[in-house]
């Protein structure tokens, strides 16, 4: 029995296994490694196979044209979390250590219960957490925040961009006052995280606000919109999330308030939002740091390169260029961008996510670099900082015509000034009740 | 008190949506004592395979014909392939089996057609529409119309047909109509085609309403307090049941709920299906448990 064990067969074999693997090892150390919590189940699906879908397929692209990051294949594998904390936690978890020698970039979970679950980790692990265009708004704050990163727009620049638009739709800022506006909120904390912002917002311009709550997951809103028909708002702000935004969209119609009138935040933005809601959604306008289209020369290169190439990660390809899959690519792009920088500092090489957080913090995206990554149009300029972990804080927005959005403003820059000192006092609160010693910015390099 | 009865109307209109599953609960219970918690993936199955179906060409009613049929289809594997195999079992089982059942067809649902969000347009307006300076809505109109519609003809197989005769035979003693030659497999798969027939048109008025995506199961969370209020052995008890929990927990989110806090209006229907768990264990119309002791 013994001696059958280490025949001299079963010794050769295992010896080329060994060969193999110290092969493999001495492959998968030029590649960089992105641990993906995917989501393609469950009642979130729809989401998270067009961003995730969109984030592969951009990787792909830098894979097949460029051969990489400087050389440096960029490799993934995900983990299903069905959109549920217990097992976004878990693939956290299961893939912080990398991937056959690949060190962890950074972690995209693309939901904000399981950001907040691994916020502490992340930064125990010194792995960045990308939470882009959501999050804890606080977590803007680098010094306090090391590791997250709320990219492009946090949620309080999305509310303050809000009410810079409707000023603008007004005649002014200073129009707004005595005006109306009604905040209809999915109740999470998602939902009622710009309550305070809105309350702020309405002191300084004079206009009133009221707060309303659809119950998760928001199939029913008969009693909300019929509570909003008796307000009589100018203007409705959807924080929606799900189902709720259709069914928004159609009980607003059933109850007589205009759909053109209704804006929707980020992630009340997407087709699937919209086209559920049938004609109701027609003339619904929404915020959008990332229009829908495919004549964007990236998604082009994709199309080309990888889509036609039969190895697109899309199973439906009608939603190639779609609101997330298009989110997919930006964040593709600022994954990417932010290895290539930290890459010129630290060396062309596999990068630990110590290395990485130090390429997002050093991402300046300008028009000429947009021209480059052929995304003019799709990602806003962008430049980040110790201090300032979102970089952007413009929206545009968008309109649904019955089967597509179309851009209707040029960006709108949320009061950045305003929201800081918020933002700043936030993070000091949760900083002291953490132990945490904040980062003194003017130091960092 | 224009604002009071929109908000009421509103709330028993609403009532009826959530009877429409609720009946499909109804009607397993009453024939075979299972509490089938799949109810609310069979109404997301359906919807899924409907407007697939269209998205794919089918003419409406020949993607109504096609989907009913694979709604009988799933009724009877349900049947055969899991219930028949636990007779005599505990309760619980049967229930922990509807639960399995549950995540089973939602799982095969996206994986046969996609995580994808549809529209669905049942070429109904829902515009709104006032009478005598209260505003209802049209679908929703549309939808209690379904709604007394499926009644009456449920009503009538029930008793008007031999099998619906079988049916109120096994549903009151199964073991009487056994000896008496009811075939009791023959008439738990009537019931389980029912039950899917009723799911399809659930899913199609739901599905019209909220878009069809996952969240559609949801529903059944809807279905549970009503079917405590009403009993779960009565159609008629669903739909009254249905008429309380959608006016109680409107008039509670509109006139409660600035009182104590929004967001009230999923937890209202439960508080007030345990009081009256408290009060009627049965509930309105459920038949009391007589035992012998």
């Amino acid at each position: 029995m013994t001696a059958s064990r280490f025949s001299p067969r079963r010794l050769a074999a295992a010896f080329s296994l060994g060969l193999a693997l110290a092969s493999g090892a001495a492959f998968a150390a030029n590649e960089q490694y992105f641990p993906l919590q995917s989501y393609r189940v469950g009642p979130y699906a729809a989401g998270g196979t067009g961003f995730f879908g969109g984030f592969i397929d951009y990787m792909q692209l830098i894979n097949a044209r460029d051969g990489g990051v400087n050389g440096v294949k960029l490799t993934w594998s995900e983990c299903e979390t069905e959109y549920v904390v217990e097992k976004g936690v878990e693939c956290y978890e299961r893939l912080k250590k990398g991937l056959n020698g690949a060190p962890a970039a950074a972690t995209n979970p693309l939901s904000v219960g399981i950001a907040y679950a691994t916020l502490e980790r992340s930064t125990a692990d010194k792995i960045p957490l990308i939470t882009i265009n959501h999050g804890r708004t606080d977590s803007t704050d680098g010094s306090v925040f090391p590791y997250v990163f709320p990219l492009q727009l946090n949620p309080y620049s999305e509310v303050s961009a809000i009410v810079n638009y409707i000023g603008q739709q007004a005649g002014g800022l200073d129009k707004l006052k005595g005006k109306k506006i009604v905040t209809l909120y999915h109740g999470s904390p998602y939902g009622k995280e710009t309550i305070p912002i809105l309350d702020i917002l309405a002191k300084k311009y004079g206009f009133s606000v009221t707060h309303i709550e659809v119950p998760h997951p928001g199939t029913e809103q008969q009693s909300q919109w019929l509570n909003i028909r008796r307000i009589k708002p100018e203007w409705v702000i959807l924080r929606g999330w799900g189902v709720m935004n259709p069914v928004a969209l159609k009980t607003a119609a059933k109850t007589g308030f205009p759909a053109d009138h209704v804006i929707g935040n980020i992630w009340s933005n997407s087709e699937d939002d919209a086209a559920p809601a049938g004609d109701a959604a027609k003339g619904f306008i929404s915020i959008t740091t990332h229009p829908a289209g495919t004549d964007f020369p990236v998604l082009k290169d994709i199309d080309k390169q990888v889509v036609k190439a039969g190895k697109g990660n899309l199973q439906d390809p009608k939603r190639f260029g779609n609101v997330y899959y298009n989110l997919g690519v930006v964040n593709g792009i600022l994954n990417v961008e932010a290895v290539r920088i930290a890459q010129a500092k630290f060396g062309k090489r596999p990068l630990s996510g110590e290395e990485v957080r130090w390429g997002f913090e050093h991402l300046n995206i300008d028009n000429k670099r947009l021209q480059e990554l052929g995304a003019v149009g799709l990602v806003q300029n962008l430049k980040l900082s110790c201090a300032d972990h979102e970089g952007g804080g413009a929206v545009r927005f968008q309109q649904w015509d019955g089967t597509r959005w179309k851009v209707i403003s040029d960006w709108v820059q949320a009061d950045r000034a305003l929201l800081r000192p918020i933002i700043e006092k936030s993070a000091a609160a949760y900083a002291k009740e953490k132990g945490i010693t904040p980062r003194n910015c003017a130091k960092e390099s | 008190m224009d604002f009071f009865l929109e908000v009421l109307i509103g709330g028993l209109l609403a009532g009826v949506m959530y009877s429409m599953v609720a009946i499909g609960f109804v009607l397993i219970f009453k024939a075979s004592g299972v509490f089938n918690f799949a109810q609310g993936s069979m109404v997301l199955f359906a919807a899924l395979t409907f407007v697939s179906l269209l998205e794919r060409g089918f003419a409406f009613w020949s993607a109504f014909a096609a989907t009913l049929a694979s709604m009988l289809v799933l009724a009877w594997a349900i049947e055969r392939g899991v219930l028949r195999h636990l007779v005599n079992r505990p309760p619980i089982t049967l229930f922990m089996a509807t639960l399995g059942v549950s995540f089973i067809i939602e799982g095969l649902a996206q994986l046969l057609w996609g995580a994808q969000v549809h529209g669905l347009d049942l070429g109904i307006k829902d515009e709104p529409l006032e009478l005598g300076g209260v505003l209802l809505s049209s679908f929703d109109l549309f939808a209690a119309g379904t709604a007394a519609a499926l009644v009456l003809a449920l009503s009538l197989l029930f008793s008007r047909t031999r099998i619906g005769l079988s049916l109120r035979a096994v549903a009151d003693d199964p073991l009487a109509a056994l000896a008496v030659g009811v075939r009791l497999q023959r008439i738990w798969g009537v019931v389980w085609a029912v039950a899917g027939f009723v799911s399809l048109i659930a899913g199609l008025l739901w599905g019209a309403r909220l878009g069809v995506q996952f969240s559609l199961s949801l529903v059944v969370l809807k279905a549970l307090p009503v079917l405590i209020i009403g009993g779960f052995s009565s159609i008629g008890g669903a739909i009254v049941g249905g008429l309380i929990v959608g006016a109680s927990e409107k008039l509670a989110e509109v006139y409660i709920g600035p009182l104590i806090g929004d967001g009230l209006e999923n937890w209202f229907p439960y508080v007030l299906a345990l009081l009256f768990l408290l009060v009627r264990p049965a509930g309105l119309f459920g038949e009391r448990a007589i035992e012998r002791v």
